[in-house]
């Protein structure tokens, strides 16, 4: 029986190594191949990928993202500048009256529901979506620092600790967001069963249903657009902290730095590209907050019969996109435009910060 | 502060289970304020050992005391001690004011001595200069006098350094070395200094210990270990140039070299290995005549090559008792400075 065992080894072990002899000759074949050729061009005078510039032949390798991105980004931002300054355009007819340079954005500025919140709302798309970025995308990226931190700390079960916080990432946005709503429900949701459970008195306190006060259903979205972000930002963070050589720690452990200093001497400094990475992107992300909103409130972007908003930006735009108004799109088009001047400027300011503040 | 290691073993097993022993029930006493030099060649376990008593490396077997306290199981933090890693380990976001003053920061330590400090300590191993640059814009010499100023700043009880002076030319190197031994004299840390030089070891150490594989080899004075090797490894590492060994015959008490008879020695009749250092030879009128195969002259010293049964022997004489063109000199040896070691175990079997 040993025998056979030790027999089968070996007859894999032959295997491996016939099939690793088989990719190498392969490989041996090919280049000879590709010398030979590349010899006969030469002598040829044929050889044209060795006359262009490096430039060149690197463009001709990006093309066809260039030609995906053309159409699907490029093309749609130039025409939304063109959107921008038509006036009364109809998209059936594609027709104008007349153009403006300033019309739609002053449309969008003085719309109720956008900058200033109108009467009948309480809440404005901008002031909304500016306090989830505020507010979540700090507390998100803190959060997953400390976590990151603490999980790489873990010693035993640490790949099965590792799992359960990532596993928000691969689940479906849409349906955390039901759960969520489903948690958060007046009658016999979780969270009202709990606090009940600690003496609050929860009859009636309702969070994304009808007579939930603003901040109740914000402190939800917030609560949620950080869940549903954190995994990525812990995974990034985990792996850029075990990236880190473990020689500054056992210097750091040698001077006896204590352990909030070594989070914030050395591991935060040694990552800081990374969280200024992730920092840009999920402010980035946290503008154009669309999908948690409406998973938890529906397109409308309220819980019924309440007299506020909590539509963000992007969903302020979605409405205008249907095209059935002429002028809309306009509309939607200056939208957008100044969405994207916001998100321009915050990157630039947290570029001229990370200057300053990040080590590469 | 005395510092004691006892059967100190360190194991280091793999995925696939396999061990490596890098140390091996090391027993050595260093007294306070001495600086012992620990050599041996490369993966000897040099680094293990300091890091098991810096306690970044948690012992196999066996225990550290730092004076009558038992540090085996002390968290690293808690034994104040300085040390100096190989790669200089130095924080690569902070500049090397930040580097040095960082282990003061962690102390109780006023800021304006701390300062202080940072700026003697940084002027003594001469990189004043060179406070606001970060480690990457430094050579590697400059890194490491970095990390020797770091270790040094917060005053240690116990100063660990790993090859601290592999990386600066050598003017640079003296300089240090006397510098280190100096700020070492001065405020009387208990030192261990690691290095694969012998030549630096035997310089600045009050003693030594050799290692190979993992195992004590010696532990003595420069000196003592240098006349007195215990064994043949030790015998071989020290010296520059090294020394001659090769095998002869003791019969009837007479070592037999060229089928003749060399010198009488108390030791049993057999074959042995044996070694002479070429500096311990002196040209004479009379001695042991050899037949010059190759013949340099060194300035005020002459190397000369011979054979003693059929291994090339170099003897390092003085310039002006040989004369040029001469086929065959007559040389001599004390017999204290005959090493005769077992050919089996490498002990030295007539001295000691
Ligand atoms: N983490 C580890 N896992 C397994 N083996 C290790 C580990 N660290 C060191 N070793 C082994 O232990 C032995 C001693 O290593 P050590 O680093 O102490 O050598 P050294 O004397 O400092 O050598 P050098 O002069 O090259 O720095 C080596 O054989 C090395 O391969
Ligand atoms: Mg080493």
């Amino acid at each position: 029986m040993a025998d056979f065992i030790k027999n089968t080894k070996k007859f894999f072990a032959k295997v491996k190594q016939s099939i690793k002899n088989f990719f190498w000759n392969i490989r041996r074949i090919l280049n000879n191949g590709k010398r030979r050729i590349g010899k006969f061009l030469d002598k040829h005078n044929l050889n044209f990928a060795s006359k262009f510039p490096g430039w060149a032949k690197a463009l001709v390798y990006l093309s066809p993202a260039l030609i995906v991105l053309s159409i699907f980004t490029f093309w749609p931002i130039i025409n939304s500048f063109a959107l921008v300054v038509y006036e009364n355009y109809n998209m059936t007819s594609n027709t104008i009256t007349g153009y403006t340079l300033f019309g739609n954005f002053i449309t969008v500025i003085t719309d109720e529901s956008f900058i200033v919140p109108a009467s009948h709302t309480g809440s404005s798309a901008v002031i909304n979506t500016l306090i989830i970025v505020f507010i979540s995308v700090p507390i998100s990226v803190l959060l997953a620092l400390f976590i990151s931190a603490a999980l790489n700390s873990i010693k035993p079960l640490k790949s099965f600790f590792q799992t359960i916080f990532f596993l928000p990432y691969v689940t479906n946005t849409i349906a955390i967001g039901l759960v969520f709503a489903y948690m958060f429900k007046t009658d016999g949701g979780l969270i009202n069963q709990l606090l009940s459970f600690v003496g609050v008195d929860t009859a009636g306190l309702s969070w994304v249903e009808s007579g939930a006060v603003y901040w109740r259903s914000m402190f939800v979205l917030i609560f949620y657009s950080i869940w549903a972000s954190l995994a990525f930002k812990i995974m990034v963070f985990l792996t850029s902290i075990q990236g880190i050589d473990k020689q500054y720690y056992q210097a750091a452990a040698i001077d006896a730095t204590p352990k909030g200093r070594i989070f914030t001497k050395i591991t935060v400094p040694l990552i800081s590209p990374m969280i200024f990475y992730i920092l840009v992107t999920s402010v980035i992300g946290a503008f154009k907050i669309y999908n948690s909103i409406v998973a938890l409130f529906g397109v409308t972007g309220a819980p019924s019969g309440v007299d506020y908003n909590l539509q963000s930006i992007v969903m302020y735009i979605y409405q205008f996109i249907d095209g059935s108004n002429a002028g809309s799109l306009s509309v939607a088009a200056a939208g957008s435009l100044i969405l994207f001047a916001i998100i321009l400027v915050l990157t630039l300011v947290q570029m001229q910060v990370s200057k300053k503040r990040v080590h590469y | 502060m005395e510092l004691r290691l006892e059967n100190l073993t360190k194991i280091f097993t793999n995925k696939t289970g396999a061990e490596t022993t890098a140390v091996s029930e090391l027993d050595i006493v260093i007294e306070s304020g001495t600086l012992v030099g620990l050599l041996g060649p490369s993966g000897c376990g040099k680094s293990t050992t300091l890091f098991m008593i810096a306690g970044l490396e948690k012992p196999t077997g066996g225990k550290i005391f730092f004076g009558d306290d038992d540090v085996t199981k002390l968290a690293p933090e808690k034994r104040g001690i300085g040390l100096v890693f190989q790669n200089y380990a130095l924080y690569p976001h902070m500049t090397v004011y930040n580097n040095i003053l960082f282990p003061l920061e962690n102390l109780d330590v006023p800021r304006t001595e701390a300062i202080q400090r940072v700026k003697e300590m940084a002027n003594l191993v001469g990189i004043g200069e060179l406070l606001d640059r970060k480690p990457s814009q430094l050579s590697g010499g400059q890194q490491q006098r970095v990390a020797i100023a770091r270790a040094l700043v917060k005053k240690p009880r116990v100063l660990l350094l790993d090859e601290p002076l592999s990386n600066l030319d050598a003017r640079l190197r003296l300089q240090m070395r006397e510098e280190i031994k100096r700020i070492q004299r001065e405020t009387g840390i208990t030192t261990i200094f690691v290095t694969h030089d012998q030549e630096e070891a035997m310089s600045i150490s009050d003693k030594m210990v050799v290692l190979d594989f993992g195992i004590e080899q010696q532990y003595a004075s420069p000196q003592s270990m240098y006349n007195n090797p215990d064994n043949i490894f030790v015998a071989k590492f020290l010296g520059n140039p090294p020394i001659n060994t090769f095998e002869a015959e003791v019969k009837k008490g007479h070592l037999m070299i060229n089928e003749h008879k060399f010198m009488k020695f108390d030791v049993p009749d057999g074959l042995y290995d044996v070694g002479m250092r070429p500096e311990n030879f002196r040209a004479t009128e009379e001695g042991f005549k050899i037949a010059i195969k190759d013949i340099f002259h060194i300035g005020r010293d002459t190397m000369i090559h011979f054979d003693f049964n059929g291994s090339n022997i170099r003897a390092l004489v003085d310039s002006d008792n040989i004369e040029k063109g001469q086929k065959f000199v007559h040389l001599t040896i004390k017999s204290e400075r005959v090493y005769i070691f077992d050919k089996k175990t490498g002990e030295v079997v007539n001295h000691g």
